[in-house]
C-alpha cells in the first residue's frame, strides 16, 4: 500500500521537483493549448448565450472556415482577401442558418434547435468535402514552426504566437459581451427570447450576429488547430477537446471559457506526462473530463456560473 | 386494386428483392470482392488513395484482360469512415453478394471479422495489418496477412536502425521511443519491440496517444525529455501528420524518425513543409508512377475515363499500396483456377488459391510490378509469405527508397507468432489443422 502511495502520490512530485525547467515547459505548453481550447469552447459560448442551444455544429464550423480560407489560398487569392472573402463566407452562412433552421423554430424546446445545429453539422461537413474535398491541406500562416529557449525552457513560436492571438480575441469578446448593448441585448435574448422581443430586442438581428461573431472565432481557431495539423476532417473533432472546458467554465461564460481552457489544457498536460506513464498513457483525453467533472462536485454551476435556486 | 398500386408494390418487391437477386448474377460471371473504404471523415486522407488503387486495379485486370481468365471482377464500395462497427455492418450487407475474399483495410474491422470468416467461407487478406498471430496459417487458414506483419515490420525497424548504427550490438544503452496509436493497430507492434529491447540491450519507451490525435504536446514533451537516439511511429491520419509536425518543431533529427508504413504517406508530410524533410518510414514497395502497370492503369482505365481519381494521384504510396493488395487478391484467384478451373470462384476456393500463391519474378515481370515489390510465396503454415522491407525517406518533394531489402527477424517473430496464435486460436475455439496432411 505504501508503496503504491509512494509510486503515485510521491513519485510524480518528486519528478516535478527534480526538473523544475522541464515542469515550466509542461505549464506553458498546457496553457498555449488551453488558450486554444478556451477559442473553440468560446464558439459554443456565444451561440449558447443567444439562443440556449447547444450548437454541436461548432467543430464543423471550425473546419468548414478552414477549409474554405485555405481553399480560395489555394485558388491564388491573396491571405488578406482570402481571410475577408472567407469571413464574408461566414457571415452570410450565419445570415442562411437564422433564415432557414433558426427563425422557423423560435419559443421552440432547446432540444429541438440542438437537433437542428445535428442536421446542420452533417450537411456542412458533407458540404465541405464537396465543394473543397477531402485531402489533407497544409496551411501556412506565415509564422515559423520551430522552438527557442526561453529561461532554459523550450517554447514553440507558432503556439506562442497562437495562443497570444487567442488571447487578444477572447479579450476583445469578453469586452463585447460585458461592455456593448448588443452584448447586453444578447443575454437578453438568452435568458428569454419572448421577454426580449417584448421589450424591443431584434432577435432576428442578434442571431445573425452572434451567429457571424462564432463564424469569425471559429476561423480564428481553424487557422490556429490548421496550422498545427494541416487543413482536415478531424479538425471537426477538436470540438471534443472543448467540451470540457465548457463543462468547467459553465456554457454562458466568456470568462468561464478563458479560465477553463487553462485548467483543463494545464491539467491535462501534467496528468499525461507526470501521472500517464503510471497507467500506460494516453490519459489526456479523459482526464480532462474527469478534471472537470470532479471540480463540479465541489462547485455544479461552473467556474462563473450561477446558482439557480427555484422556490417551490 | 390501382395500376399505380401495383406499380409501387412491383417497385417495392423489386428493391427488396435486390440483395437477393445480386449473388446470382455475381456467381454467374465474376467474383465479388467488397471493399470497405473510407472516402469520408477523419481518417479519407488515407481513405482515398486506398479506396482509387483497388478500384484502378480491378478496372484494369477487367478492362486490359477481360478479367480472370475471362471471369470478371465485380466490386462494390461500402463507406466504414474507419468505424468498426461500420465496417462490420458493410460487411453484413455486401455478404448478400457471394463475396470470395475481403481486404478490410482496418486492423480493427479485422478483428471483428476473423471469427466470421470460416462460417461465411470469406478469405480476410489483411495486407500489411491486422492480426499478427493470425499469419498462423494452421490456426487460421481464411486469414491472410500477406505481405509481412506489424511484428515483422518492427523487426525490420530495429535491424535498420542496427544498420544505421553499426551493427545490432550497437543497439545497446540507445535510447528508443515508440509512438503509437492508442488503438488494436497502434499496439501490434509493442510485443516485439518489448522483445528485441531485452535482446539487444536497447531502452525502449512506449509513448501511447489517444484517438484522433490531434493535441500530441503532451507525448512529445515526454519525447523531449528522454531524448532517444530514434523514434518509430504507429500512427494513422491526423496523428500522423502532427507527429511529423511536433518531431520537426522540438528540432528531433527527423532521418532518425521511422514511421511504420501507414505512417509514411504523402498526405503525412504535407502540413510539415520543410521541416519534414528527412523523416522516413517503412515500407514494402516502391513509390512513384514509373511502372508498367502505371502506365497500363493510364492506357486502359484512364483513357477509358474509367480512372477513380485524377491522373497525378496515380503513384502515390497508398495508392501504390493497394495496386498491390489487389494484385494479390487477383493472383489467388487466379491461382485457384488453376486447381478449380477458369470460372466464377467460390470462398473455399480462392482460400485454397491464396494459399498457394506464389507470385515470381517473372510474373511480377509480367504484371509490370518488377522492382515495386519483391516475389511472394504463400504457405498453409506462413499466411504473410516471405515478404522484405525496405525503408523510404521523404527529400521534401517525393518518398524515395534509401534501404536495401530488409529481411525481418524470422527466428525472433515467428515462435512468438506460433505462441501468440495459440492463444488467439483458443480464443475462437480453434483447433490447430496438420498442413503435412494436405500438401
Amino acid at each position: 500500500m505504501i508503496d503504491v502511495l509512494q509510486h503515485v502520490v510521491v513519485g510524480p512530485f518528486r519528478d516535478i521537483g527534480s526538473n523544475p525547467a522541464f515542469f515550466g515547459e509542461v505549464v506553458i505548453g498546457g496553457i498555449l493549448a488551453g488558450m486554444l481550447y478556451s477559442l473553440v469552447a468560446l464558439g459554443f459560448v456565444l451561440i449558447f448565450k443567444a439562443s440556449g442551444v447547444f450548437n454541436f455544429a461548432q467543430g464543423v464550423m471550425v473546419l468548414f472556415a478552414a477549409l474554405t480560407l485555405v481553399g480560395l489560398l489555394e485558388r491564388g487569392l491573396p491571405v488578406a482577401a482570402a481571410f475577408v472573402v472567407t469571413a464574408a463566407v461566414m457571415i452570410a452562412l450565419a445570415f442562411v442558418i437564422e433564415r432557414v433552421v433558426l427563425r422557423p423554430l423560435v419559443n421552440q424546446e432547446h432540444i429541438i434547435l440542438f437537433m437542428a445545429t445535428i442536421g446542420l453539422n452533417f450537411f456542412l461537413e458533407g458540404f465541405g468535402e464537396m465543394l473543397w474535398g477531402a485531402n489533407v491541406k497544409k496551411l501556412d500562416v506565415g509564422i515559423p514552426d520551430r522552438s527557442f529557449m526561453m529561461a532554459g525552457m523550450q517554447v514553440n513560436q507558432l503556439e506562442l504566437s497562437a495562443g497570444v492571438i487567442a488571447a487578444v480575441i477572447v479579450a476583445i469578446l469578453a469586452v463585447f459581451f460585458q461592455k456593448t448593448r448588443i452584448g447586453r441585448a444578447l443575454r437578453a435574448v438568452a435568458d428569454d427570447h419572448e421577454a426580449a422581443l417584448s421589450i424591443g430586442i431584434p432577435l432576428k438581428t442578434i442571431w445573425v450576429v452572434v451567429w457571424s461573431v462564432a463564424g469569425l472565432v471559429a476561423i480564428v481557431a481553424g487557422v490556429m488547430w490548421g496550422a498545427k495539423s494541416g487543413v482536415q476532417f478531424s479538425l471537426s473533432l477538436i470540438a471534443l477537446k472543448a467540451l470540457p472546458v465548457l463543462i468547467l467554465g459553465g456554457f454562458e461564460s466568456v470568462a468561464g471559457a478563458i479560465l477553463g481552457g487553462l485548467i483543463i489544457g494545464v491539467g491535462e498536460k501534467i496528468g499525461e506526462v507526470y501521472w500517464g506513464p503510471l497507467v500506460g498513457g494516453a490519459i489526456e483525453n479523459w482526464f480532462a473530463y474527469v478534471l472537470a467533472l470532479a471540480f463540479l462536485l465541489v462547485r455544479p454551476q461552473g467556474l462563473f456560473g450561477e446558482k439557480i435556486i427555484e422556490r417551490v | 386494386m390501382t395500376a399505380r398500386t401495383i406499380v409501387v408494390a412491383a417497385l417495392t418487391l423489386l428493391v427488396a428483392a435486390g440483395p437477393l437477386l445480386a449473388p446470382a448474377r455475381a456467381q454467374d460471371k465474376s467474383v465479388f470482392i467488397p471493399l470497405l473504404v473510407y472516402r469520408t471523415g477523419p481518417y479519407a486522407p488515407n481513405g482515398i488513395p486506398s479506396a482509387n488503387g483497388f478500384n484502378d486495379y480491378f478496372n484494369l485486370v477487367n478492362e486490359r484482360d477481360g478479367g480472370v481468365n475471362g471471369v470478371k471482377i465485380a466490386w462494390e464500395e461500402c463507406e466504414t469512415q474507419y468505424d468498426t462497427k461500420q465496417g462490420v455492418e458493410c460487411y453484413e450487407r455486401l455478404k448478400a453478394k457471394s463475396p470470395v475474399l475481403v481486404n478490410p483495410f482496418s486492423t480493427g474491422i479485422t478483428y471483428q471479422l476473423i471469427p466470421k470468416a470460416p462460417q461465411d467461407k470469406v478469405v480476410i487478406h489483411s495486407a500489411g495489418y491486422g492480426m499478427t498471430a493470425s499469419a498462423d496459417g494452421r490456426w487460421f487458414p481464411w486469414v491472410f496477412n500477406v505481405p509481412m506483419t506489424y511484428w515483422s515490420q518492427a523487426s525490420a525497424f530495429v535491424k535498420y536502425v542496427g544498420q544505421q548504427e553499426g551493427g545490432l550490438e550497437k543497439l545497446k544503452g540507445k535510447k528508443i521511443v515508440h509512438v503509437f496509436h492508442n488503438s488494436p493497430y497502434g499496439k501490434e507492434a509493442n510485443p516485439t519491440l518489448e522483445e528485441l529491447a531485452k535482446k539487444y540491450g536497447f531502452e525502449l519507451t512506449l509513448l501511447a496517444v489517444d484517438h484522433p490525435g490531434q493535441e500530441q504536446k503532451s507525448t512529445w514533451l515526454q519525447v523531449r525529455r528522454i531524448n532517444p537516439s530514434w523514434i518509430y511511429i504507429s500512427g494513422w491520419g491526423v496523428m500522423n501528420q502532427v507527429a511529423v509536425k511536433e518531431a520537426a518543431a522540438i528540432g528531433f533529427a527527423m532521418d532518425h524518425v521511422v514511421g511504420n508504413w501507414w505512417t509514411g504517406t504523402e498526405s503525412d508530410v504535407v502540413p510539415a513543409g520543410e521541416g519534414a524533410k528527412g523523416y522516413k518510414s517503412m515500407t514494402f514497395h516502391a513509390p512513384g508512377h514509373g511502372f508498367k502497370v502505371h502506365q497500363d492503369i493510364l492506357k486502359y482505365v484512364y483513357e477509358k475515363g474509367k480512372g477513380a481519381t485524377k491522373k497525378e494521384a496515380v503513384g502515390e504510396v497508398l495508392y501504390n499500396r493497394t495496386l498491390i493488395n489487389a494484385m494479390l487478391d487477383v493472383e489467388a484467384i487466379r491461382t485457384a483456377m488453376t486447381k478449380f478451373g477458369n470460372k466464377p470462384m467460390t470462398g473455399e476456393q480462392v482460400r485454397w488459391g491464396m494459399e498457394n500463391l506464389n507470385v515470381t519474378e517473372k510474373r511480377l515481370d509480367e504484371l509490370g510490378m518488377k522492382g515495386m515489390t519483391r516475389p511472394l510465396k504463400v504457405t498453409c503454415e506462413n499466411h504473410e509469405g516471405n515478404g522484405l522491407a525496405l525503408v523510404q525517406q521523404w527529400d521534401g518533394k517525393q518518398w524515395k527508397i534509401v534501404s536495401d531489402w530488409i529481411e525481418p527477424m524470422r527466428d525472433v517473430v515467428r515462435p512468438k507468432l506460433e505462441e501468440a496464435a495459440v492463444v488467439e486460436g483458443k480464443k475462437l475455439s480453434y483447433e490447430m489443422r496438420d498442413c503435412a496432411k494436405e500438401k
